[in-house]
């Protein structure tokens, strides 16, 4: 669509458009293409979370074509630079609004108040509005089939852990991790180290490798770059890809990765959008959903843990497996989820304990 | 020409160019806010620069082993088997200490940095000098970095260094400017930020790793107050005219 803009007719065009704004809403102008924003924690090219969430933004342009224009803010950091980028965002006419961080949580609810009509959506967070809706991916699925692979290769019994932060969103990923992979061998250790970044590629090679130096000889990293499982690779041990296939980093290390496939969701929240039906919900998709998904096996993963590692996303996805499932006992040894149950969703969301058998 | 050479050769430039301007800039006096402003539109040009290679592993350089020697138990891995980028930092270090006490350059620039209008009075380029200075200073950054994306973790991936250069502000002013301490406070450094890795994987040593991450710069700030307040007060300041904005024309 192609107009000439006078002066005139734009002072005109915008009165009339503040007038349909207040009585019908954002969608008296649907003939313009629906915006959608994005703002993003990292870098589009680390290859890793953002990079996926990047993958999804233009899944919705491929969708849509002319019909929206998307727009994104990358190296936004989680503070006070979040919340000026997203109200930026929201008062330049941005209809959708993806907020991709956890630490974007609060500046969005309190953006979210400021701009009613703008749709928000929040990933990983725990807060809604009625204008914002949020979203999580059930990474802790793809950990636990991750566990089941590391308990039967591990030689060494320790398991390598690169956290980020010790939020519950990272600890449910350990404490996955730890649980399935006892389940095959009851003496795993897993061993966490701290980077306190989601983003440093040299820090995680270096913590890669003093995990390494003590022992480890499976990496898991909850951080964003391919550093760790390449570092994997040059020490010759295995470990998992994070948010992407990482496999051309480490054709033999890699044993599978766990994909965030967040396309289907904003494809979908961008439809609900443009017809009117978007509504605030709070949804946490897993492997049956698709919003998780493992890459294929490597190389290095012999054809008894394949099928064992199949069982349990099977098990996960037709829901007669829980990755929660008791009995769990913590640090101490004690009982915190007893045999026969299961963790709540909102158990899970808060986790801030640690299974037996992690050392953090 | 090869990938490998093309990311050596990326950074070098471009931080080469960074250096200038900056250099420009801060003869309008101007540094601060340009220093910040480049530091953004370097990140953002190597992200352009290297938008290619994401997703694609660098080849790591070469390690230097040598038979026999790289096998001795303890000091072999530990002197031996590095790539040349590590052993060309000792021999800059020292090239760079030898020059600026030993030759008539490295004179001519400590004249420069000590009081730009005495060197301008006989008869030096002060500006061609600082530039001089500022493009060697931005080549070496640009080999720090080169080390990271081929030999630490060799690949390609935006922001890469994760703001790590900045550390080098904090060294320098631990060094005091003297090369030899900045080697060994590199080191020290480097070991804090290692050893903090280590500590938690071998089960934490009841500090926070949040605490040891600050350690390099607590060291300075220990470092600066004692200096300010010790016996060897004002023989360890930086270059008098360090960040002063020169104007041969006033």
């Amino acid at each position: 669509m192609t107009a000439r803009v006078t002066r005139r007719g734009f002072v005109l065009g915008s009165a009339a458009g503040l007038g349909a704004l207040s009585l019908a809403g954002p969608r008296a102008f649907s003939a313009e293409p629906t915006k959608i924003g994005f703002i993003y924690v990292g870098p589009v090219g680390d290859f890793g979370w953002t990079h996926g969430h990047d993958v999804g933004r233009k899944a919705i342009e491929a969708e849509f074509g002319d019909k929206v224009k998307t727009s994104f803010v990358e190296n936004v950091s989680e503070g006070p630079d979040a919340e000026r980028v997203i109200r930026q965002l929201a008062s330049g006419g941005t209809d959708l609004i993806f907020t991709t961080s956890f630490g974007y949580m609060e500046p969005t609810i309190r953006v979210a108040k400021l701009f009613p009509k703008v749709k928000f959506e929040h990933a990983t967070g725990y807060k809604t509005a009625a204008n914002v809706s949020i979203y999580n991916a059930r990474f802790h699925q793809g950990r636990a089939v991750c566990g089941t692979i590391a308990g039967h290769m591990s030689k060494s019994g320790v398991i390598g852990y690169i956290g980020s932060f010790p939020i519950p969103e990272v600890v449910m990923g350990i404490n996955a991790t730890a649980l399935w992979a006892r389940k095959i061998r009851p003496d795993t250790k897993v061993k966490v180290i701290w980077v306190n970044s989601w983003y440093d590629p040299g820090k995680e090679s270096d913590a890669t490798k003093a995990l390494i130096d003590q022992g480890a000889d499976i990496i898991c990293q909850h951080t964003d770059s391919p550093a760790p499982i390449q570092t994997a690779e040059a020490r010759g041990v295995h470990g998992f890809g994070q948010a992407t296939d990482m496999k051309a980093y480490a054709p033999n290390a890699q044993l599978t990765s766990i994909l965030d496939l967040w396309a289907g969701y904003y494809v979908q929240r961008t439809a609900d959008v443009m017809d009117g039906s978007w509504k605030s919900q709070s949804i946490w998709w897993g492997l049956k959903e698709g919003m998780v998904a493992m890459a294929p096996y490597g190389p290095a993963v012999p054809d008894n843990v394949r099928k064992a590692a199949d069982a349990t996303a099977a098990g996960l996805i037709d829901g007669s497996l829980h990755t929660f499932a008791g009995p769990i006992k913590n640090q101490a040894g004690e009982v915190k989820v007893a045999a026969g149950q299961s963790m709540s969703d909102g158990d899970m969301s808060q986790m801030d304990w640690y299974v037996e058998g992690v050392e953090a | 020409m090869s990938t490998a050479d093309l990311v050596v050769l990326l950074p070098l430039i471009v931080v080469a160019v960074m250096g200038t301007v900056v250099m420009l800039a801060g003869a309008y006096g101007a540094r601060q806010a340009v220093l910040h402003w480049l530091t953004i539109f370097g990140v953002g040009l190597t992200a352009l620069a290297g938008a290619g290679y994401v997703g694609v592993p660098v080849a790591p350089l070469a390690k230097l082993n040598i038979p026999g020697l790289s096998d001795i138990a303890v000091i072999g891995p530990l002197l031996f088997g590095h790539d040349a980028l590590v052993y060309l930092s000792f021999a800059a270090t020292l090239g760079v200490a030898w020059f600026l006490k030993h030759s008539r350059g490295g004179m001519i620039l400590r004249a420069v940095g000590e009081s730009d209008i005495s060197a301008h009075s006989i008869g030096y380029d002060v500006i061609a000098v600082r530039y001089g200075a500022v493009l060697f200073g931005g080549a070496m950054s640009g080999l720090g970095g080169a080390f990271l994306s081929l030999s630490s973790t060799p690949m390609w991936v935006e922001g890469m260094t994760a703001g790590r250069g900045w550390i080098s502000l904090a060294l320098v002013v631990f060094a005091s400017w003297r090369p030899g301490r900045v080697l060994l406070g590199a080191y020290l450094f480097g070991g804090v930020t290692i050893l903090q890795l280590y500590a938690q994987g071998a089960g934490g040593i009841g500090v926070p790793s949040q605490v040891m991450s600050m350690l390099p710069y607590l060291a300075t700030i220990l470092v600066l107050t004692v200096i300010a307040a010790g016996p060897w007060k004002g023989r360890l300041d930086a270059p008098a005219c360090l960040g002063k904005p020169f104007r041969p024309s006033t």
